[in-house]
C-alpha cells in the first residue's frame, strides 16, 4: 500500500537554501539544523537547479541522495533571482510538488503576490527568525502527515486541493498563521 | 568574581543596545548559540566583515566614477544591507537605508557623504564587537557561573 513512498527516505526534513549572501547561508543552515533539519545550502539559483538535477529532469535526489522536502531561496540574487528558481521549479514535472519559501529582506506586495502566484508556500520578510523556520517546518511535516493519513503513496502532482496543507499559506506577512494542531503534530515522527 | 564579569558582559551590551548599534537580530542570534556552538554569533560577525569588506572597497570605486552608476550603487549597498540587517546592525542598517534612499533620488553628493557616515558605523561596530567578543571568551560559557565554588 504506502509502503512505497519515494519521498520517505529519512525522519528528518531536507532543506535546500539558496541564498548568495555567505552570511544569510551560515544564519539559515544553523536555523534550520537547531530546528531538527538536514540542510544543503548553495549560492544561486543555478546551483540550486543542478543539486536538483533540473538539468536531467531525474529526480528530486541531490548528490548526496537525499530527496529535497522544502526549498527556501532569497529572492534578490544575480543571475537567477528567487522568482525565477520558483518558476522554474513549479514548471518542472519532478519538482514541482517540493514547496518554495521565497525570503526577502523587502517587503513589496506586488513582490509576494507574484510569488503566492507563482506557486510560493510562503514569503517570508528577512531577517528570518527560529520561530518561522520552526513553523515551516511544522507545516510541511504536517503536510506528509496528511498524505500518510489519506494513504497517499505519493503526494499528487495536481493536488492542489484547498483542503491540503500544502495548499498556499496565503498570509504573506510575518504573522504567524500556523495552526496549534501543527505544532502538536510534529512530536509525531512521520516518514519523509 | 565570576558573576562579576557576567554582570559586566551585560553591561556592555545592554550599552551597545542603547546606543543603537545592535538591535533584536543580534539576541535572535545569540540565541543559536549553544554547547556545541558557543561562539555562533562571533563566527558570524567574522564572516561579516570579511565578506563585506569587498563590498565596501566596489562601493568606494563605484563612487570615484564620473558619472555616477546609481542602479550599481544601490544594487551594491542593497547587498551590504542585508547582511549587516543579518547581524543586527541597528544603525548600520539605517546608514544603509539612507544611502539607498539618495540612489533612489540620483543625489551623489547625498550618497558620498552618507557613505563616510556607514564607514565610520563599520569600523566603529567593529571595534565594539571585537571587544565584546573577547571579553565574552575571557567570561566563558554560562553554565561555568553558575558552578558553585
Amino acid at each position: 500500500m504506502g509502503s512505497d513512498c519515494s519521498s520517505v527516505v529519512a525522519e528528518e526534513l531536507h532543506v535546500l537554501a539558496v541564498d548568495d549572501s555567505l552570511v544569510d547561508r551560515k544564519v539559515i543552515e544553523r536555523l534550520l539544523k537547531i530546528s531538527s533539519c538536514k540542510v544543503t545550502a548553495v549560492e544561486s539559483g543555478r546551483r540550486a537547479l543542478q543539486y536538483l538535477g533540473l538539468d536531467g529532469e531525474k529526480s528530486s535526489v541531490g548528490f548526496d541522495g537525499l530527496k529535497v522536502n522544502l526549498i527556501m531561496t532569497d529572492y534578490s540574487m544575480p543571475g537567477m533571482t528567487g522568482y525565477e528558481l520558483l518558476k522554474k521549479i513549479k514548471s518542472s514535472s519532478n519538482l514541482r510538488e517540493i514547496p518554495v519559501v521565497i525570503m526577502s529582506s523587502e517587503k513589496v506586495l506586488a513582490r509576494i503576490d507574484r510569488c503566492l502566484e507563482e506557486g510560493a508556500q510562503e514569503f517570508l520578510v528577512k531577517p528570518v527568525n527560529l520561530s518561522d523556520v520552526k513553523r515551516l517546518r511544522d507545516i510541511i511535516l504536517q503536510g506528509y502527515e496528511n498524505d500518510e493519513d489519506k494513504g497517499y503513496q505519493k503526494r499528487k502532482l495536481q493536488d492542489l486541493s484547498p483542503t491540503s496543507s500544502l495548499a498556499r499559506d496565503l498570509t504573506p506577512l510575518k504573522s504567524a498563521s500556523a495552526s496549534a494542531s501543527a505544532q502538536q503534530s510534529c512530536l509525531k515522527r512521520p516518514r519523509l | 568574581m565570576e558573576r562579576n564579569l557576567h554582570r559586566q558582559l551585560a553591561n556592555m551590551k545592554k550599552s551597545l543596545f542603547d546606543q543603537g548599534y545592535l538591535d533584536e537580530q543580534f539576541i535572535q542570534l545569540e540565541e543559536l548559540q549553544d554547547a556545541a556552538n558557543p561562539n555562533f554569533v562571533e563566527e558570524v560577525v567574522t564572516m561579516y566583515y570579511r565578506d563585506s569588506a569587498r563590498l565596501i572597497q566596489n562601493i568606494d570605486h563605484a563612487l570615484e566614477k564620473n558619472p555616477l552608476d546609481f542602479a550599481k550603487l544601490d544594487n551594491y549597498m542593497h547587498q551590504f544591507k542585508g547582511s549587516s540587517c543579518s547581524i543586527g546592525a541597528k544603525k548600520l542598517k539605517n546608514e544603509c537605508t539612507q544611502f539607498k534612499e539618495y540612489c533612489e533620488t540620483g543625489n551623489g553628493e547625498g550618497c558620498k557623504r552618507t557613505f563616510q557616515q556607514v564607514k565610520k558605523e563599520y569600523a566603529a561596530l567593529k571595534k565594539k564587537l571585537e571587544h565584546y567578543f573577547q571579553f565574552a571568551r575571557q567570561v566563558g560559557p554560562v553554565e561555568k557561573a553558575c558552578r558553585p565554588k
